[in-house]
């Protein structure tokens, strides 16, 4: 294995709540890949849609905040695996990289200077460790099982923001889920919203949004799909069975955080990964 | 709102959204993309239409800037580069502000709002926190049995998988947390 | 002693309503070397100019100034004044006392003062001009056509049928352009072919079009009337000369399956192949990157089966130079590459297009169509061959997209996306197009009735929006649009979608636009002289373009330009010589220190690397030397010369020094 990877954490309010099985999955995974993660002394919560649906202000000053504590805390890599929080995090750091203005009057807001640390989501965080590494470190890989790659809205666009894969047709995670073995399936809604924060606000619409995601990758012959976001996670596999009872009909579709699949791959048990703390039942 | 109330809100959504109106030609790319269009009273490009034409109250006061679900898909595919979730949001900020948010989208906006609520108490948002408070106010504002139960039986489900977390977690420095809300939502110190 | 005469205009009221031309006239008649100072109200005028021709000879004026007008307005109408009285035209100064002076200010003592002023100048500038003969350049009286699309043909019939002789270049094995592949044309649905082919055969027999197929303009030297052009004649394999164009080689050759250029990769074409059946000249080409012959000695089943022994694997590219008077570049568009990133311009990787086998862009559709392409004329999806029972259209994929990058618009789009559905609604009876658009654009005569008659009679729907994204489903294409005029989004599900993607200028225009001097904008459309008044003329002399290498535009468009740009270059055959104005520049050789920096700045090539030689041919120094033909005369070559041996006939130095010593 390749030398050590030393990134910062920022676990997010989901990560260290409802969805602490990505976090336990994570950091199963990436320790076996060999990256410790530093976790951001006192972060605080990224403001999430909340701030920014009411307060712009606040919802760049929330993570404002957090860039100046990486900053403090010495840390150039910060690994945020919600995909709400990373983009927070980066949507922030460019605004006040175009404004000087703004960026003066939100570092006296949060009383420090928000550093130019490099968020990273999920996707970034496996690039970063390298194809190679995650490779070589394959012991068990997944043969025969057909994945739906789900990136969901924030990990690939707005593209000025994330400058990573393509937003429209992004492979990124196809090339890690086809390194482990597993066959990534062709469909049409890997960049389809399933309905983000609002699982309690608006659970009309986030049933609507992921029967649509799970009736296409079932139509597609996944027998699982594949996530990088915990609220991606809580609308398709917490409320799956919402979904069934709303719309009369079964999925069965495992839900797997893309650390649960790379984790599996390197010869982790599910137990240690977190698998067993899904709702849906581990089927394939 | 009589036409200098007009222009200065128009003024204050564009500083907002750091976009300008006039340059939206009404192509509907992103009522086209737009993955809850069909469940909102007024799409996409018929709110920055509303705004261009003065009518801003009536934008203020549209149900469908709580359905935006802000998954980007809009900006993203604009071939003016009109940031349309930017605007989405400084409609959503004014509405706010003004106290001028649609009735029948109460639900989102009080979840929002103790969503905040409870990342300015704890620094952190605690979740058994947040819900609670949500569901005492939106059953205070929506008056239906049905919202104050939904979700209940998913409880026990967390329990089991050990995802219910009773007691949230507190930052240590949370004096700073709150001047920083006080100064941004407050204007104060 | 100079005799100057000084001619004060009223212009009406324009200049005498601010100026007090009486006074102006009083004052500058006390100007050393002022022989006569009069005013009058219409200097312009056929009295006016009579009045100046009487008195250039009754007073023996040997320098005029007309002070009135900008020099744009009627300098040269002053010089040909001059010249009918017997004085030599540069002899004559304006000095612009309306647009400098009584346009621009109020206050009449003021203005009059600087009119008097002005006209100072005029005069010491005047006292110090010399006489100059116009400069007569040998023009050799053949034209050369870059392109042979509709643009290039009709320019090329237009000035061979004037009798000259006209050298075609075309890039591709066939002239005929992109309207050889189209279907029928808007707004009369005419065949296409039809009405190109009987063109295309006129100038492939045509006595005086010299025609190079498959070949490209290698590099340009010389000037406006001496143009020295070198071409490069790509190697066919298949000599011309002997072959009878009896098709016999094609059907042996094994490699069938390579996408035809001609059907945009709607159907398949051998190695050796002709583009098309109508084509001029009606030879074949031998692909070179697919032939096995020529890249592993294979196969030549070709040249044992051909009767008249046309096939020569030895041929090489072929260098050949011809010498023109003036040039036109007719060289055509190409359609946007949709899905690709290029540059700065992004691509629409939501449509799908090379991703699903049934999204295809509107040349494509046009192949599926036409009666003599790939599948005859019958629209079948690409996919499994079924017909579509439901088609979309989509308008303005790439224009008027300032995020992808190409913000304008492609002008023929929402005529020929009209004409499409049309042309769909013919062959398949039962199927329904629908249209998404941002808005019609059909100014043209019959145009707007063309596209009523879409929606109207045939039964086209158009919804007005844009599409944001296509999907697959069970062989179905779903299309995610809007329609704005009633609110609402708009899904479709389709058998296939057709993208009118945008019209960009033709590859390599850009390097040979620059071999020629030609500007172009930041699309790599060709610059024309002025967007007004000078649409097919470019700012180098002798140079003029036509068609939608200048602009998007459609067929009529390009063949009234390819007309205007053959009757410019017949102006500019017209005599066996040229005639410029003599106000370029000239280096003094004796002074000249040949440090070359001229050579180097100058922006349109005109300086030239010479010798000074005596009588007997023995070499004294070497010098930089201006290009009559060329110049320009910006001066650049004056302002950086350190040896101020360089310097602007009817702008020199010292007029220079002397005006603005008149001042002080």
């Amino acid at each position: 294995m390749s030398q050590r990877v030393n990134l910062g954490y920022y676990p997010g309010c989901s990560l260290h709540g409802s969805s602490d099985d990505y976090q336990q999955s994570l950091t199963a995974c990436f320790g076996a890949l060999g990256a410790s993660f530093k976790e951001l002394d006192d972060w605080i919560c990224c403001g999430a849609t909340a701030a920014h649906m009411l307060n712009r202000k606040l919802s760049i000053a929330l993570p404002a905040r957090n860039l100046a504590l990486a900053a403090q805390q010495g840390c150039d890599e910060l690994v945020a695996p919600c995909s709400m929080c990373s983009m927070q995090l980066k949507k922030a750091q460019r605004a006040m990289a175009m404004d000087a203005a703004l960026a003066e009057e939100i570092g006296i807001i949060v009383e420090a200077k928000p550093g130019g640390t490099r968020v990273l989501n999920l996707l970034q965080a496996f690039d970063r460790v390298g194809m190679e590494t995650i490779k070589a470190a394959v012991k068990e890989p997944l043969k025969d099982l057909k994945v739906a790659c789900y990136y969901g809205c924030l990990l690939t666009r707005p593209p000025e923001v994330v400058e990573f894969d393509d937003c429209e047709q992004p492979e990124s995670m196809e090339k890690i889920v086809a390194a482990l073995g597993a066959t990534p399936v062709k469909w049409n809604y890997k960049t389809e919203c399933c309905g983000a924060g609002m699982t309690l606000a608006n659970e009309e619409a986030v049933l609507e949004l992921s029967r649509m995601i799970l009736a296409d990758a079932a139509a597609h012959e996944a027998q699982c799909i594949a996530v990088a976001c915990p609220m991606c996670h809580v609308n398709l596999d917490m409320k799956q069975s919402a979904v069934e009872a709303r719309y009369k009909t079964r999925y069965d579709m495992t839900i797997y955080y893309l650390c649960d699949l790379v984790g599996l791959a390197l010869g982790l048990t599910p137990k240690a990964l977190g698998i067993d703390r899904h709702f849906v039942g581990r089927k394939a | 709102m009589n036409a200098t109330m007009q222009g200065n809100s128009i003024l204050q959504l564009e500083s907002l959204a750091g976009t300008k109106f006039a340059d939206c030609y009404q192509c509907g790319k992103c009522t086209a993309g737009c993955p809850r269009s069909a469940h909102m009273d007024k799409t996409p490009h018929q709110l920055i239409r509303m705004v261009q034409l003065g009518h801003v109250e009536a934008a203020l006061k549209a149900g469908a800037i709580w359905q935006c679900v802000s998954c980007e898909t809009c900006t993203t595919r604009c071939p003016k580069r009109v940031d349309c979730a930017a605007v989405m949001d400084a409609l959503r900020q004014v509405s706010y502000e003004r106290g001028v948010t649609s009735k029948q989208q109460a639900a989102v906006v009080l979840f929002q709002k103790a969503f905040l609520d409870s990342v300015r108490r704890n620094g952190r948002m605690n979740e058994i926190e947040m819900i609670v408070q949500y569901k005492l106010e939106g059953f205070a504002a929506i008056r239906r049995l049905g919202f104050l139960l939904n979700g209940a039986m998913l409880a026990p489900r967390m329990q089991m998988h050990k995802k219910l977390h009773i007691v949230g977690e507190k930052v240590r420095d949370r004096g700073v947390v709150r001047r920083i809300f006080a100064r941004c939502m407050d204007g104060t110190e | 002693m100079a005799r100057i005469g000084v001619f004060v205009c009223w212009c009406g009221e324009n200049i005498a309503r601010t100026v007090d031309v009486d006074r102006v006239v009083q004052e500058v008649a006390k100007l050393p070397g002022v022989r006569c100072a009069v005013n009058y109200k219409y200097t312009c005028s056929d009295p006016g100019q009579a009045m100046i021709r009487e008195k250039i000879v009754s007073d023996k004026l040997d320098g005029v100034v007309v002070a009135s007008c900008s020099p744009h307005m009627h300098l040269k109408t002053f010089r040909k004044t001059a010249q009918a009285a017997g004085l030599n035209p540069y002899l004559l100064e304006m000095a612009n006392i309306r647009e400098q002076c009584s346009w621009v200010h109020h206050d009449r003592d003021q203005a009059t003062a600087k009119a008097i002023e002005l006209i100072r100048l005029a005069v010491a500038k005047v006292k110090n001009d010399h006489a100059l003969e116009p400069i007569k350049v040998p023009v050799t009286r053949r034209a050369m056509v870059v392109g042979g699309g509709v643009a290039g043909i009709q320019a090329a019939l237009d000035i061979a049928d004037a009798g000259y002789e006209v050298v075609m270049v075309e890039r591709d094995p066939s002239i005929g352009g992109k309207m050889a592949g189209l279907s029928e044309t808007f707004p009369t649905l005419d065949c296409s072919q039809c009405i190109l082919t009987p063109r295309m055969v006129d100038v492939g027999q045509h006595p005086r079009i010299k025609l190079y197929t498959y070949s490209e303009v290698e590099a340009v030297e010389g000037f406006v009337g001496n143009f020295e052009i070198t071409i490069r004649q790509k190697a066919r394999y298949v000599d011309v000369t002997k072959c009878t164009g009896c098709g016999e080689c094609s059907k042996v050759c094994p490699l069938k399956k390579n996408k035809s250029e001609f059907d945009f990769g709607m159907g398949m074409r051998p190695a050796i192949y002709m583009p098309f059946p109508q084509a001029v000249p009606a030879r074949p080409v031998i692909d070179k990157n697919v032939c096995a012959k020529l890249i592993r000695n294979g196969c030549g089943l070709c040249e044992k089966k051909c009767a008249a022994g046309a096939i020569n694997f030895e041929d090489t590219d072929r260098l050949v130079k011809e010498k023109v008077g003036a040039v036109v570049l007719a060289t055509g568009f190409k359609l946007y590459d949709i899905g690709k990133k290029d540059g700065k311009i992004a691509g629409y990787g939501e449509y799908g297009y090379g991703k699903y086998k049934d999204v295809i862009d509107s040349l494509q559709f046009e192949r599926l169509v036409s009666a003599s392409g790939p599948t005859n004329g019958e629209i079948k999806r690409p996919s499994d061959g079924k017909t579509p029972k439901n088609v979309v259209f989509i308008s303005c994929v790439g224009s008027r997209d300032n995020a992808k990058g190409l913000p304008y618009c492609s002008k023929i789009c929402c005529m020929y996306t009209a004409k499409h559905t049309m042309l769909y609604k013919h062959k398949v009876h039962e199927g329904q197009a629908h249209v998404f658009y941002m808005d019609i654009r059909s100014g043209g005569k019959g145009y707007d009735e063309f596209v009523r008659r879409a929606i109207e009679q045939d039964g086209a729907k158009y919804y007005r929006g844009r599409v944001s994204k296509i999907t697959e489903q069970d062989g179905k294409l779903i299309v995610r649009g809007a329609d704005t005029l009633s609110g609402e989004p708009v899904t479709i599900e389709a058998e296939m979608v057709v993208l009118a993607s945008a019209m960009q200028p033709a590859d390599g225009v850009t390097q040979l636009a620059q071999k020629l001097n030609v500007g172009y904008d930041e699309f790599g459309f060709l610059m024309e002289g002025h967007p007004k008044l000078r649409p097919v003329e470019t700012n180098a002399a002798g140079v003029y373009i036509c068609g939608a290498a200048q602009a998007p535009k459609d067929i009529p468009e390009s063949v009234a330009q390819a007309s205007a740009a053959a009757s410019k270059v017949l102006i500019t055959l017209a005599s066996s010589e040229l005639t410029r104005e003599p106000e370029i520049a000239h280096i003094d050789e004796k002074i000249c220190a040949a440090c070359y920096r001229c050579y180097e700045a100058c922006p349109y090539h005109a300086i030239e690397k010479a010798e000074v030689r005596t009588p007997r041919g023995v070499f004294v120094k070497h010098t930089a030397r201006v290009n009559a033909g060329l110049c320009m005369g910006c001066g650049t070559c004056v302002a950086v010369c350190p040896s101020k041996s360089a310097d602007i006939e009817g702008f020199t130095e010292q007029e220079t020094y002397a005006m603005v010593a008149s001042l002080i």
